[in-house]
């Protein structure tokens, strides 16, 4: 990687190999980030409704 | 080891551990496979830097039928056992499965174009990965539209085993049809047929690919228990509410019937 202008033109193929990685890292980096939010919402939910549910004892 | 897992208390305690790890080592092996892809793997004498396509095309493939086979098991045991988390597992996996898919397909297309020439044909390799990311989507679709979940999960459950007979179809596409895309060349009877240099890139892809699958499906199965644990401390919290007072006779019958 000596050349950062050769190494970003992919041998004239950037067009297709960097959207191909650029897809990929946003389908599958997006899914987690959403697992991710989904999974600390539902723990904050649940954690909410534990101590709802303890104030009511 | 998968019985022992059975227990959800204990799968959520094991997990808790599990994640942090899983999560490390996924984004370490991803960086390492991302760095030998596009930096230190030899492009192609034919198909030139094209070829980095690979590295995360295949490993997606790959995830995109092993994550449908996880599904379909699953669903069996869910089924035949009533498994506790075989379901949950089913209902988590689905949606890592078709991100995988619609990857291998996106990918796929920006290679063929400067290739093959075209972004897309209707070749039996292309259209049978197509009608697998149909059938995640339909499996999606359909544990999600019922009340009772379920009944979403068996109703999706048979259509994960249904599915199934697409597996081997698009495995052995290459080989009963006179298709555009090339035959197997790693997994295949007498071993790879790609050069090492290439060969080491995409089996490390394809070990992160697996480290992020695990990673999604253990959050996933987590979410899905929390969320199902707060409905049941919700219906519980409603049912011992002091009762509201009923309404008139009348207006309730006017009500059910509208």
């Amino acid at each position: 990687m000596s050349d950062p202008g050769a190494f970003l033109a992919m041998g004239g193929y950037a067009g297709f190999v960097w959207p191909a990685y650029g897809i990929a890292f946003a389908a599958l980096g997006g899914l987690a980030a959403y697992s991710w939010r989904r999974y600390r919402a539902s723990v904050l939910e649940l954690e909410r409704l534990q101590q709802q549910r303890g104030r009511r004892r | 080891m998968i019985n022992w897992l059975a227990n959800p208390a204990r799968f959520i305690r094991v997990s808790e551990k599990a994640v942090p790890w899983c999560g490390w080592t996924a984004a370490a092996v991803l960086a390492l496979g991302l760095f030998w892809s596009l930096v230190l793997a030899p492009p192609d004498y034919q198909q030139g830097d094209t070829v980095r396509i690979m590295y995360v095309h295949v490993p997606a493939a790959w995830m995109a039928l092993s994550v449908y086979l996880f599904v379909a098991v699953a669903s069996a045991v869910a089924l035949v056992w009533r498994h506790p988390l075989a379901e949950v597992a089913a209902r988590s996996a689905a949606p890592v499965g078709a991100a995988f898919t619609f990857v291998c397909l996106a990918t796929g297309s920006l290679w063929g174009r400067p290739m093959w020439g075209a972004w897309w044909v209707w070749d039996a390799r292309l259209t049978s990965v197509l009608v697998l990311f149909f059938l995640y989507l339909g499996y999606i679709a359909l544990v999600n539209a019922f009340d009772d979940p379920s009944r979403g999960g068996r109703a999706g459950a048979v259509l994960a085993l249904v599915g199934v007979v697409n597996l081997p179809i698009i495995k052995f596409s290459v080989d009963w049809w006179n298709t555009l895309h090339q035959p197997a060349s790693v997994m295949r009877i007498g071993g790879p047929r790609i050069a090492v240099s290439m060969l080491v890139p995409l089996v490390i892809m394809a070990a992160g690919f697996m480290l992020l699958f695990a990673l999604l499906l253990m959050v996933r199965m987590r979410t899905a228990l929390n969320e199902r644990k707060a409905m049941a401390l919700r219906l519980n919290a409603g049912a011992v509410a002091p009762r509201q007072p009923e309404p008139e006779p009348a207006v309730a019958a006017h009500t059910a019937i509208s």
